[in-house]
């Protein structure tokens, strides 16, 4: 959803900017760690990878998913960011994108440029990001976990976005839509492309795992390598040996510290599934009439390529919707949605700092200058 | 430039061979091991090419040479100064590496910053940089499209701005990683002339034999992450059993003894 | 959106205004967008005002106004959003033709429409008439940070690469008799994805080395670009939001 002028006030815009700006300069000095700076200069790596990843990004959103009868939709690709590269190198990735979109496409306003790095940036990429991390702690260690996480990570990024937006609309929004009513609208149509969104990231990540499961960020754990010395037979032969390995296994050094952590992760992730299953379940009860401006609307990104011809707006009716009911619930589940970010972002810090702590037992926070570089 | 490695020069330079190799054995993060422990020499100013076919690891050998790779075990030495983290920048500056797709190579907007960038990172700024920048095309005739951006250069163009890009750095020994791929003829012959006229120390990965033959009186093989041959390109190419157990096939009609082959 | 990207905005003719250095362009339009986005709705005329004076500008940037007309196209979906607007929103209703609408809902559209449409209109004049390395050396002068610059401009340099890539994977798809129709085929396309992922970052790798290999410690050498703007191409560039500032005062004091 690329907010264009004029939509949020010009205050909230503002607003918006500073925290895009922000959540920008955390993330430039995040994704140096996240991509490994290669043999000792720090950082090196960050512009030529992120700038590949983000012309990924680019390229993937112009990759359409044909959803029924000619209409298509496309990824949005923040948790598949996120997963892939992690979550700073994923806000930088996914805001590059809708600064260059913004400058050089004229798709999403200048001024709404922080509102859109803010709320399809920062926030898709962080909810999928805690989320993904917290599922990989309770499921078990095999690849089938890593497909089911991505598929939930980037199932509740979107409609979580889609609530940041109605926050966001609610503080500085241009017209009096009741709340109740863009809320209805956006998550719900936001939980369909959800759905999208998490079986596209899910299969994406899938096809990642097989091939090259080091390139997914947050599952990057188990590698070891033992060097092996064969004879050439130009030199005189020697008996086969077994040089001193680069990197040695550290699994087994981790797995107290990884079990303590356990408990926090799982009381962590039972907030997170319970603000998951209340959006879901808030979304699927709503009245019928929701779902009609949900599936119908154009405001959402799915439909916008056809929203025009495809949506009869004459025959428009929106009848009266059980406004009470609908703004009753409303502020429970924005809590939801806030205590979920919240909750994500706990828990990135909670594993930043342990990790600072027992720094050395953590294959991420170690990774060898050379391990990182490929053929 | 080097001062700080000037005592890594013993003082008859031209002894000292540009490029050793001891004893490297490399291993990928996934497990994959390249290299099984190899071992070679160039010496200045000579021109050798590296044979293999596809997964013997050359291009795993070359990362090493410029200290992108750091050995599992073994040694990397150019001209005298070690392959270690210390004279990275100066290592990086002697060997100048053309990679096999020049859309890797060149990723600055146009192809004057991107010949540019070498010298300009080992600090070289105005009118000496602009000296350096148009002397590289110069040698490789491609003066005239400085202002252009890579991606609108022909294949063959491009491959020649990413030779400048290298040159440009005045490197000590030359690395070119399969130089005449996806190259037409007359593209490939325009790049042989390019390079048999350079007065650098060459190494060439290649499994273009002609090529080879042309270019490098002298070849190694690399085969299963070990050195297993080297002598003159003539003697390799001709025998035939060397050249079927590494999958290494001569184009039909080609016999390698009817060639004149350069001396070393 | 989608497909609309591929296309090229930049129309390359010789005019004052493509004369004019970037970051200049960029400041002015940037100014003008925030002007229009803190004009208060109820001030018909002055939107009229701003897109009179941004005709003026394409007039004189000899863009072609179809051009600029077709590329404005993107902002459709908000249109139709915006035609959404007075029938669901709150507050004392005005019947037309029969349908019951809001009246702050019309105004909220209005709002929206006119707003988003002079900012679409401002971008895409900017980016008609700025070549893609001058605005992302534009916006390197007006001080984004160097590393963000660096990404913007691997982003730039690669999209067409990658976009490439992807499309070649879709022409070997189609050759092997392969064609999306629905979700049935999602599996497919998204190990597409996932191989153009691996592609992209091996790619990204191999860049990385390449520049390693060439002494590349983390920051770009300095462009080679022209200078700093002088005054009066400020001055120049000025002209839009300073017009625009008038008729944002003005709009506010009626």
């Amino acid at each position: 959803m690329h907010v264009p002028d004029g939509f949020i006030d010009a205050p909230v815009s503002a607003g918006t900017g500073v925290l895009a700006a922000v959540a920008v300069a955390a993330s430039l000095r995040g994704a140096r760690r996240e991509l490994g700076g290669g043999l000792g200069e720090a950082g090196e790596r960050t512009a030529p990878l992120a700038g590949l990843v983000a012309a990924f990004i680019f390229a993937v959103q112009m990759l359409n998913f044909p959803v029924a009868a000619g209409t298509s939709g496309h990824l949005l690709g923040g948790a598949l960011a996120a997963i892939l590269v992690g979550p700073c190198t994923g806000v930088l990735c996914v805001s590059v994108v809708l600064l260059l979109q913004g400058v050089l496409f004229a798709d999403g306003g200048l001024t709404a440029l922080g509102t859109n790095i803010t709320d399809m940036g920062v926030v898709t990429v962080l909810v999928a990001y805690g989320l993904f991390r917290a599922l990989l702690r309770v499921l078990p260690r095999r690849r089938s976990a890593v497909t089911v996480a991505s598929f939930v990570a980037a199932l509740v990024s979107v409609p979580a976005a889609a609530v940041a937006f109605t926050a966001l609309y609610a503080l500085g929004g241009t017209t009096d839509v009741s709340l109740g009513k863009v809320f209805a609208a956006m998550v719900g149509v936001h939980v369909l492309i959800g759905v999208g969104e998490a079986v596209i990231t899910a299969a994406t990540v899938g096809a990642v795992v097989a091939v090259r499961p080091d390139l997914v960020y947050a599952a990057r754990d188990r590698l070891s390598v033992r060097l092996e010395l064969r004879p050439s037979p130009l030199a005189p032969a020697d008996e086969p040996t077994t040089a001193a390995p680069h990197e040695q296994e550290s699994a087994s050094a981790k797995a107290p510290s990884r079990r303590s952590a356990r408990s926090l992760w799982l009381a962590g992730l039972a907030v997170t599934v319970v603000c998951a299953g209340g959006l879901s379940f808030y979304a699927s009860a709503s009245p019928d009439g929701l779902e009609k401006v949900a599936a119908d609307n154009g405001i959402d990104e799915k439909a916008e390529d056809h929203a025009a011809e495809d949506s009869p707006l004459a025959d428009y009716g929106v009848g009266d919707i059980a406004n009470a009911r609908l703004s009753g619930g409303l502020a429970g589940v924005i809590g939801a949605g806030a205590t979920l970010a919240v909750g994500s972002g706990v828990f990135v810090v909670l594993r930043r700092r342990r990790r600072g702590v027992d720094g050395s037992a953590s294959t991420e926070a170690q990774q060898p200058a050379d391990v990182s570089t490929e053929r | 430039m080097d001062s700080v490695n000037r005592a890594a020069y013993p003082a008859d330079g031209a002894a000292v061979p540009s490029l050793e190799v001891r004893g490297l054995a490399y291993a990928y993060p996934d497990g994959h091991q390249a290299l099984f422990g190899v071992d070679l020499t160039v010496e200045r100013g000579r021109r050798v090419a590296l044979l293999g076919p596809n997964g013997a690891g050359k291009t795993t050998l070359v990362l090493h040479l410029n200290g992108i790779l750091t050995p599992g075990a073994g040694s990397v030495t150019v001209a005298g100064l070690p392959a270690t983290r210390a004279n990275l920048a100066e290592i990086r500056r002697r060997v100048g590496i053309v990679f096999q797709d020049p859309d890797d190579q060149l990723f600055m907007p146009t192809v004057r910053e991107d010949v540019a960038f070498g010298p300009a990172a080992a600090g070289l700024r105005g009118a000496q940089l602009q000296e350096r920048v148009e002397e590289a095309l110069e040698r490789v005739g491609m003066a005239e499209h400085a202002h252009r951006a890579p991606h609108h250069l022909s294949f063959g163009q491009r491959r020649r701005v990413a030779v400048a890009t290298v040159l440009a750095s005045r490197p000590e020994i030359l690395v070119l990683d399969e130089p005449s791929s996806n190259l037409d003829p007359a593209a490939r012959r325009e790049l042989a002339d390019l390079l048999g006229a350079l007065d650098v120390t060459v190494l060439m990965v290649t499994h273009d034999l002609p090529y080879a033959l042309q270019l490098c009186p002298r070849s190694v093989v690399l085969g299963d992450g070990v050195l297993v041959a080297d002598g003159t390109t003539q003697e390799l190419l001709s025998d035939a059993e060397l050249m079927r157990a590494h999958r290494l096939e001569l184009p039909f009609g080609f016999d390698p003894r009817s060639v004149t082959a350069p001396v070393a | 959106m989608g497909a609309g990207h591929a296309h090229k905005l930049y129309k390359d003719v010789r005019s004052p205004v493509h004369a004019l250095p970037a970051h200049c362009k960029l400041a002015a339009v940037f100014c003008f967008v925030v002007l229009v986005v803190v004009t208060p709705r109820e001030a018909v005329w002055a939107f009229g005002a701003y897109a009179v004076l941004l005709a003026a500008v394409a007039a004189v940037s000899r863009v072609p106004p179809r051009h600029l007309l077709t590329r404005m196209a993107i902002e459709v979906p908000f249109v139709a959003f915006a035609v959404l607007l007075p029938l669901v929103a709150e507050g004392e209703r005005v019947t037309v033709l029969g349908v019951s609408l809001s009246e702050s809902g019309l105004w909220g559209a209005w709002n929206v429409l006119a707003k988003g449409t002079l900012g679409v209109a401002a971008s895409v004049l900017l980016a008609s008439t700025t070549g893609l390395n001058a605005l992302l050396l534009g916006l390197a002068r007006l001080r984004m940070p160097p590393l963000l610059c660096q990404i913007a401009t691997f982003m730039v340099r690669y999209a067409d690469v990658i976009s490439e890539e992807m499309r070649r994977m879709r022409t070997a798809r189609v050759s092997r008799g392969f064609e999306a129709r629905g979700p049935r085929h999602w599996a497919v396309l998204a190990k597409s994805a996932g191989s153009l992922f691996i592609r992209s970052y091996e790619r990204g790798e191999r860049v990385h080395l390449a520049m390693l290999s060439r002494g590349y410690t983390g920051t770009m050498p300095p462009a080679l670009g022209d200078g700093p703007a002088a005054r009066a191409q400020w001055a120049r560039s000025a002209a839009l939001p300073l017009a625009a500032l008038a008729i944002c005062v003005t709009g506010w004091t009626l």
